[in-house]
């Protein structure tokens, strides 16, 4: 595109709502689908743990700030975690650079359409929508180069939070509860497991996305814990009736304060309360 | 063999040109205009589905009259334009000036190359950071442009309200002030005789100056009957 030389015919064609399609017709060397193959696996950084959950307003969902290049750290501020529309987040984990240019391009995607159509995507719709643009990055996920986001908002329609999952594939899974995704998962799903509270308001939420990210990079080495000492914390979104947002650094840096506060006292987190020896 | 009757060029374009106007002139009209906090776009349109007025980008909206699926191609084009170019380059790169010059250009050869010109006139707002920032561009059917300042009122009775705007519209109206302003000249210079028009008989849109990106927000029916009573408070908005 150089200058302005009016509107060429296709754009004023009939035909697609989607940025993706109306992309790959015109311009298809600009799809994020650049030419790697498995030998650059190992040289592009990695993005780690994404947590999500519902709560009694809608979702939380919260990620750390670390990408890994092998046994290196390459960043130690990375966002994972974004507003993907006026009511919808999305976190990624898995290969930096894709990560960060499907979130770029799923956020026009959904804007592109609500702008053509006068009315937003329904979230089952940008569920399914997201699940198409990663079938299409399957071949770079055989050869190591993986996307694993984690979708998340609030249903307009059904006046509830919702959480999709999906695997490199495209398959789209709707969790009911929480779920988290990345190299720390496992340790985080474990923590969310016992924390996990589906009444909790937004607050109490972010307090236990918070501790379940601090259990992840207790024990995964990839994701990274709060740096205190840089004032980075974890990134949080929120997605309820008032829309999307994400949450600033002082509204996170108290909870993560006071979550460090009680770890001082209890380094592996919260006690069940009837396990006899609870304080 | 037959000569084809020769038609000069002026006459051939005063036709399309004439042809072009009586078909926006048949049209309802729109207002756009500069408030305190950002820029109003007010049509009759009793449509809730078929929009006159829409989001181009974050800054940058589209206001038309005429024949609809003829604006309604070129507010698609424009969408497809602008986010183009922001995904290609960055959200900063679109411009109100850019898309203007890109409908001018694509009106410019519409009306030149083809038998029959397309019957629009729209206009591309965008909302700059302060008032003085703000930019209102004009476009014809022949895509000539003109840069406006403070309000344009195209379609209908176009002339008449343009008359009345330049008596009463003056900077830094409130929001409720230049919606009711929008509203008394819509019902004033109707054609024949004075109507009465309701909330729902209008579709009203604001780019908002201070949101932080997506500024374009439409004003619905309730809030719009609210602002238009004449006893509510006189609110800056």
């Amino acid at each position: 595109m150089s200058g302005t030389t009016g509107l060429p015919e296709p754009y004023r064609a009939a035909g697609t709502s989607s940025f993706v399609d109306f992309l790959a017709a015109l311009h298809p060397d600009r799809l994020p689908q650049p030419r790697h193959d498995a030998s650059t696996a190992h040289l592009a950084p990695h993005g780690t743990t994404i947590v999500a959950l519902r709560t009694a307003d809608g979702v939380v969902m919260a990620g750390d700030r670390r990408a890994t290049m092998g046994n290196l750290i390459a960043q130690h501020d990375i966002e994972k975690v974004f507003a993907a529309d006026e009511y919808s987040v999305i976190g990624i984990a898995g290969t930096a650079g894709l990560a960060v240019e499907l979130v770029r391009i799923f956020q026009v995607e959904l804007e592109h359409y609500e702008k053509i159509e006068g009315l937003p995507l329904s979230l089952d719709g940008k569920a399914n929508r997201l699940a198409t643009m990663l079938r299409g990055n399957l071949g770079l996920a055989m050869q190591g180069l993986a996307v694993v986001p984690l979708f998340a908002g609030y249903d307009v329609a059904r006046r509830t939070g919702r959480i999709f999952s999906y695997d490199v594939t495209g398959g789209r899974y709707e969790e009911h509860d929480f779920y988290a995704v990345g190299s720390g998962s496992t340790f985080a799903r474990g923590s969310l497991k016992k924390l996990y509270r589906r009444s909790a308001e937004t607050g109490a939420a972010v307090r236990t996305a918070l501790e379940a990210l601090y259990d992840a990079a207790d024990d995964d080495s990839a994701t990274g814990g709060p740096d205190m000492a840089r004032g980075i914390f974890p990134v949080v979104a929120v997605a309820d009736a008032d829309g999307a947002r994400i949450l600033g650094d002082d509204e996170v840096s108290p909870m993560v304060t006071a979550m460090l506060a009680q770890r001082a006292q209890h380094p592996d987190g919260a006690v069940a309360e009837n396990a006899g020896e609870a304080s | 063999m037959s000569v084809p009757f020769y038609v000069s060029p002026e006459q051939i374009m005063r036709d399309k040109a004439d042809f072009a106007r009586k078909g926006i002139a048949r049209g309802r009209s729109v207002i756009v205009m500069q408030y305190d906090a950002g820029i109003v776009f007010v049509a009759e349109n009793p449509s809730r589905a078929l929009h006159k007025i829409s989001e181009l980008y974050d800054r940058i909206g589209f206001a038309a009259v005429g024949k609809y699926n003829e604006f309604e191609s070129l507010r698609v084009a424009g969408v497809r334009l602008a986010d183009m170019r922001g995904y290609s380059y960055d959200r900063s790169d679109v411009t109100g000036r850019s898309l203007a010059n890109a409908y001018a250009q694509t009106l410019g050869t519409i009306f030149t190359e083809t038998n029959k010109p397309f019957e629009v006139e729209i206009v591309v707002a965008e909302v700059g950071e302060a008032p003085a920032d703000d930019q209102l561009y004009r476009l014809m059917f022949d895509g000539s442009v003109a840069d406006e300042h403070g309000f344009v009122a195209m379609g209908g009775q176009a002339e008449p309200i343009t008359a009345g705007l330049q008596q009463d519209w003056r900077d830094g109206m409130s929001l409720t002030e230049a919606i009711r302003l929008a509203h008394r000249m819509l019902e004033t210079h109707a054609g024949e005789a004075q109507r009465t028009l309701a909330a729902s008989d209008l579709e009203v849109a604001i780019l908002d100056r201070s949101r932080p990106r997506r500024t374009f927000q439409r004003v619905n029916t309730g809030r719009l009957a609210t602002l238009l009573a004449s006893d509510a408070p006189q609110a800056t908005e």
